[in-house]
């Protein structure tokens, strides 16, 4: 059963894939991150105190 | 208009000290999952490099389901009446960014793990067919927060979509299962974990988990000031209108 | 008024539009004619097209279904007569059975047309044995797609820069009905060797649909249409 999962490329193939997701993975989560934290900067001098009950 | 605020809450609006210090162990797991994914575990007998993409695509797989589900459930608070709360819609809107995120992340580990290991970047399973249904339904859903009207109609509207997608989900998860039965082999790959290997997937399970509750926690609250801002807005047009009004 | 009465009244109204503009013989009959022709050129092979003359039918019902759905709601929109309906008291749950009812027996006409094209253009044979399941497959179907198309259509009528989501929304959420009609219409023809026998729980799918759609629908529709 094991044989069909055989790797059918050898290990320094394999490592660019690895990397990639690793990458997008990352970057994807850092980009939404720092988007998200950008937008919140920009918008939070013009929203009242009261409205930022969390602070 | 200007509130007299503090500079550090200026510069990190949406941070408490809770999601200060959940954001430095989220950083740390990430780490830990990068240190122990790549570096510190070994290769598989079979997959060999392969298996640690796995350490990204199970656990983004497993949040992506679960950050749907938490969308589902705060729908389903913001519909009853008594816990009626914008919270529960905005929860459930930052829920929904998030899953897409990691449903994202899911879909693009996965064809690049299934690329290395059956040599194909997707196949129509019926795993791989269901999720990326769940993909497209999500987008659609934020597309629909999106539609305008008051925020009460937002809520309520995709409060409705979101459980709709909640029916839809099983009944598509069933018809594409007997299209298309489930891959023999994927179940042993997955089972076949032991020791770092395993330690490594549950890093990454508990690195994305701590980082949901993060992202979930600052979107939410980010939200909330958009809304605050939208109010702003419209109160300053009603005040400007009276103000007009008081002239005559 | 029952729901039954106001059901009845807005079908025979949408239906009655019908008649008078003819859109739906004129328009979109067309339209899945030619889409019909367009899979022909694109899969430029007879046997294939033998072959896949079941999905090529629900696609193209499909295409058509997305069509038939905005038209039904630009109707109301014209005059703002769904806000109408609702300012007057009018159960929704009795809005959305009655356009339901209409966009279904449209639907119904529709798929006739696209089958009889398939049997001509494609070559598609229907077995005897097949009628009974085939029958029950367009009626389960038809169902569930009129369900679908009236509760997302009523969301996505309405302001403009609406119409693109629909489907987005829509077409997801039917591919259960894609794979079980198909599969439940292959069976039918006796496409690849299937047995009318392996039809059965397709239709046991699609009447789930259906059913689930059907109920669900009368409770949400009221709350997608609100603006």
């Amino acid at each position: 059963m094991s044989g069909v999962l055989a790797a059918s490329m050898s290990v320094s193939e394999q490592t660019p894939y690895v990397i990639a997701s690793y990458v997008v993975t990352l970057g994807g989560i850092g980009l939404y991150t720092w988007r998200m934290l950008a937008r919140a900067r920009k918008i939070a001098p013009q929203v009242r105190e009261e409205d930022r009950p969390w602070t | 208009m200007t509130s007299a605020v503090s500079p550090t809450s200026i510069r990190r609006p949406t941070g408490t000290r809770f999601s200060r210090v959940l954001g430095v162990a989220t950083l740390v797991g990430l780490v830990w999952l990068v240190v122990f994914g790549l570096f510190l575990s070994p290769n598989d007998a079979t997959q060999q490099a392969g298996v640690r993409i796995l350490y990204i695509h199970v656990p983004s797989a497993w949040l992506a389901y679960l950050a749907f589900g938490v969308t589902g459930v705060s729908s389903l608070g913001y519909l009853i009446k008594r816990t009626r709360s914008l919270t529960w819609d905005r929860i459930a809107g930052a829920s929904a960014e998030v899953g897409v995120l990691f449903m994202g992340i899911t879909l693009v580990s996965g064809s690049l793990w299934g690329r290395i290991s059956w040599g194909i970047f997707w196949t129509w399973d019926s795993r791989l067919t269901t999720t990326a249904f769940l993909f497209v339904t999500y987008i659609g859903y934020l597309a629909v927060r999106n539609l305008g009207g008051t925020h009460q109609q937002r809520a309520k509207r995709s409060a409705v979509i979101a459980l709709l997608a909640v029916l839809e989900v099983p009944l598509v998860h069933f018809s594409v299962t007997w299209w298309r039965p489930l891959h023999q082999n994927e179940s042993v790959a997955e089972g076949e974990l032991s020791g770092l290997m395993l330690f490594s997937l549950f890093v990454g399970l508990l690195a994305f988990t701590l980082l949901y509750v993060w992202l979930v926690l600052h979107r939410q609250r980010v939200l909330a000031m958009e809304d605050a801002l939208d109010d702003q807005g419209l109160d300053a047009a009603l005040a400007e209108r009276r103000a007009e009004g008081a002239q005559v | 008024m029952s729901t039954w009465r106001i059901a009845r009244l807005i079908a025979f109204k949408d239906l009655r539009i019908e008649l008078r503009s003819r859109v739906v013989t004129n328009q979109v009959l067309p339209f899945a004619a030619l889409v019909m022709v367009m899979f022909a050129f694109a899969l430029d092979n007879d046997d294939v097209l033998t072959r896949v003359a079941p999905g090529l039918v629900w696609l193209a019902t499909l295409f058509s279904l997305l069509v038939l759905v905005q038209r039904a709601f630009a109707v109301e929109n014209a005059d703002g007569a769904l806000d109408a309906l609702q300012v007057a008291g009018v159960r929704p749950s009795g809005i959305f059975l009655g356009k339901a009812l209409a966009l279904a027996a449209q639907l119904a006409v529709l798929e006739v047309v696209l089958l009889l094209m398939a049997v001509v253009l494609y070559q598609a044979e229907v077995a005897a044995s097949g009628a009974v399941l085939l029958i029950i497959t367009f009626v389960a179907a038809t169902t569930g797609l009129a369900f679908v198309g009236t509760l997302y259509g009523g969301l996505a009528a309405g302001a403009k820069g609406r119409e693109t989501l629909l489907p987005l929304l829509m077409l997801p959420v039917v591919a259960p009905v894609l794979i079980g009609a198909t599969r439940a219409t292959e069976a039918a023809f006796g496409t690849n060797g299937a047995t009318s026998s392996e039809g059965w729980p397709w239709i046991g799918l699609l009447t789930l649909f259906a059913a689930l759609f059907g109920v669900v629908g009368t409770f949400a529709f009221g709350s997608l249409i609100d603006e």
